[in-house]
């Protein structure tokens, strides 16, 4: 498990430094996390770092895991999709299941804490421990919520208005709320297989195991086979672009077994694409964080030509990796790209085209963009930035929540040459 | 070499910020101008001096949040451009720098209708900056040291003591300016330093020009000596 000082160098001895002093003021504070899972999925990825990062520093952080069968597992899978805004059909019996399970929960777990950290829907109910406990409760909430079904939103908007405050990704995520709405956008982490440096003969190795030619630059697009995500339209693209003259086009996806209409659209992409040796498409397990890592370092442009996203963190990787993106403006992905500056935000196939043919033609330019890129990602989105955002959320809420809030000081270093 | 020694050091103090959504919205530019008008403080310092600190690694930056979004999501370029020309750090006070952005936006809405409105999920969200003060660890004492902790502290922390405390008395000077002058008679020195362009610089390449300024200075008083 990396330490904080393995950050150093990549982030700055002054953000870290920056981290310390946080730490520093906010010693001994306990600070319990509760999510619904241990294992997969982004909000136990960041929690398996952050939890000890925090630790380091100084704070007292715990992370319990809620526990129930698998009615309250579907029951919460629909209120998510329902949250989302996508169909579901949610029943009375999954709210029953919801309220049970909760209880159940709440009867086995120790919420003593100075600030309880509840992640994403299924474990926000527990907060109707808070006024028995006295303590500050905090709601973040990892899902788009801008155009949730009504009647679930209802529901769990009664347990949201309880939280001392709640924190969202992107600014449309959220609704109006009485309690204060923090923007805390997520993160990735750059010493993780997705995104840690890789040798060139690392990332060689792993290409020619793929079987992915080198011999004309890569265009590629890392994401679900998803309508959403439109692979047909980056088809499209590359094509109306004549990029084949002079590029080749990977579309890199995983299996879709337990998705249908997944199944459906690799099924559509493989015929589209039938014949043209310069389109590849590869399905990779889930588990291939090295070979997207090697894929997109191989890569001389990434697309995201999302017709929806959430934050969009396949974009973030792909900036680290200093890759000059096009991307779709919508969802996360204007917050991550500065337009012309730090990458490319289109709106229709025609624009991602022109600008696909206009990076592949102007390498200079395109090699900027990426540069700028890295370092938007490595002053905003990279897990040190979102572990300082945590910390002033703690501090903000310790304070009095107050609109400036000065931090006391302490010894200091005097200047050196 | 002989330095005068500050009476005062130069405690160096760091700026950080916490996002708060307001809820509020706007999809035109008469919905930007109502919400301008009502924004306090806290709102006018996201958009324009935490906008500016987040895109400092640009050359050249977006200037503030406002030109960006009509110049890109609304795509009126004319008001962008006159928007993009309001110099954050030219004002005293945010309250000032509110109502320059509301006058260009304002004229401009007297010749022209309320403007197209964007699509959904293209509108100006309107955020607050919640700013916490933090001393750093360092501290100078006399000019060579100031250039020691020049060279270690964060941007942030370059960006408060540079530019953001031109909205505190002694107004128009920065900190740097104000302690060199005060603390240990710089003044050509301090002329100098108040004389840097951010939008021309990265914080990181303003880092560079400072250090470089004052260690200038120092081989001038080193020769002086001897």
């Amino acid at each position: 498990m990396p330490t904080l000082e393995d950050y150093r160098d990549l982030v700055g001895a002054d953000t870290v430094e920056e981290l310390h002093l946080l730490g520093r003021r906010l010693e001994g504070k306990s600070v319990l996390n509760v999510n619904a899972t241990a294992v997969g999925g982004g909000v136990a990825e960041i929690l398996s770092r952050m939890v000890p990062l925090l630790r380091q520093l100084g704070v007292d952080a715990r992370w319990e895991v809620i526990k129930g069968g698998e009615d309250f597992h579907a029951a919460t899978k629909r209120f998510h999709n329902a949250l989302h805004g996508a169909a579901a059909t949610v029943t009375p019996r999954d709210y029953e299941v919801y309220e049970v399970t909760l209880q159940e929960n709440l009867a086995a777990l120790s919420l003593e804490a100075g600030i309880v950290f509840i992640h994403d829907p299924q474990p926000a109910g527990l907060v109707r421990e808070r006024k028995a406990l006295g303590n500050k409760w905090i709601w973040r909430c990892h899902i788009d919520l801008s155009r949730p079904d009504p009647e679930v939103w209802e529901f769990f908007r009664a347990y949201v208005k309880q939280y001392d405050a709640c924190v969202f990704s992107a600014p449309s995520f959220a609704r109006s709320l009485e309690v204060p709405q923090m923007l805390i956008a997520p993160s990735i982490d750059p010493l993780s297989d997705k995104n840690r440096e890789l040798t060139p003969e690392e990332t060689g190795a792993i290409l020619e195991r793929l079987r992915i030619p080198t011999d004309k630059p890569i265009v590629t697009q890392v994401s679900r086979f998803d309508r959403l995500k439109d692979p047909a339209g980056v088809i499209e693209a590359f094509r109306m672009a004549n990029a084949s003259a002079s590029a080749r086009l990977l579309l890199v996806g995983g299996p879709a077994d337990d998705d249908p209409e997944g199944a459906q659209v690799l099924a559509e992409v493989q015929e589209r694409t039938k014949g043209d040796e310069d389109i590849l498409v590869l399905c990779l397990p889930p588990t291939s964080h090295l070979e997207i890592n090697a894929i997109q370092r191989a890569s001389t442009i990434i697309l995201q030509k999302s017709l929806r996203e959430g934050f969009g963190l396949t974009v973030t990787e792909a900036l680290w990796k200093g890759k000059p993106v096009i991307a779709g403006a919508v969802g996360g992905l204007p917050l991550q790209i500065s337009h012309k500056c730090s990458g490319v935000l289109t709106h229709s196939i025609e624009g991602t085209a022109y600008w696909l043919r206009h990076l592949l033609n102007e390498p200079a330019y395109a090699a900027w963009l990426g540069a700028n890129g890295r370092e938007g990602v490595r002053q905003h989105f990279l897990l040190t930035r979102q572990l300082r955002d945590y910390l002033l959320l703690f501090a903000f809420l310790e304070s009095g929540e107050r609109d400036f809030i000065h931090l006391a000081g302490e010894a200091v270093h005097k200047g050196t040459r | 070499m002989k330095l005068v020694r500050a009476r005062e050091p130069f405690r160096f103090f760091t700026r950080l910020c916490l996002t708060r959504l307001t809820g509020l919205k706007a999809r035109n530019l008469r919905e930007l101008l109502d919400h301008l008008e009502a924004a306090p403080d806290t709102v006018i310092y996201q958009h324009t001096h935490r906008f500016l600190r987040q895109h400092q690694y640009l050359v050249p930056e977006p200037p503030n949040d406002f030109a960006y979004w009509v110049g890109n999501v609304l795509v009126d370029e004319r008001l962008a451009e006159r928007l993009a020309a309001i110099d954050t750090l030219r004002f005293s006070s945010l309250e000032e720098l509110k109502r320059a952005l509301i006058g260009a936006i304002g004229a401009h809405l007297e010749q022209h209708a309320k403007g197209r409105d964007v699509p959904e999920g293209k509108e100006f969200h309107f955020m607050e900056a919640i700013r916490f003060s933090l001393p750093t660890w360092y501290e100078a004492q006399d000019l060579a040291g100031f250039a020691g902790c020049l060279r270690r502290v964060g941007i942030s922390s370059l960006y408060l003591h540079l530019f953001e405390a031109l909205l505190s008395p002694p107004l128009g000077l920065n900190d740097f300016a104000t302690w060199l002058v005060t603390q240990l008679d710089e003044k050509a020195l301090a002329r100098r330093v108040s004389g840097l362009d951010p939008y021309t610089h990265t914080l990181e390449g303003l880092r560079s020009a400072l250090v470089g300024m004052v260690e200038r200075r120092l081989e001038e008083i080193s020769r002086a000596d001897s």
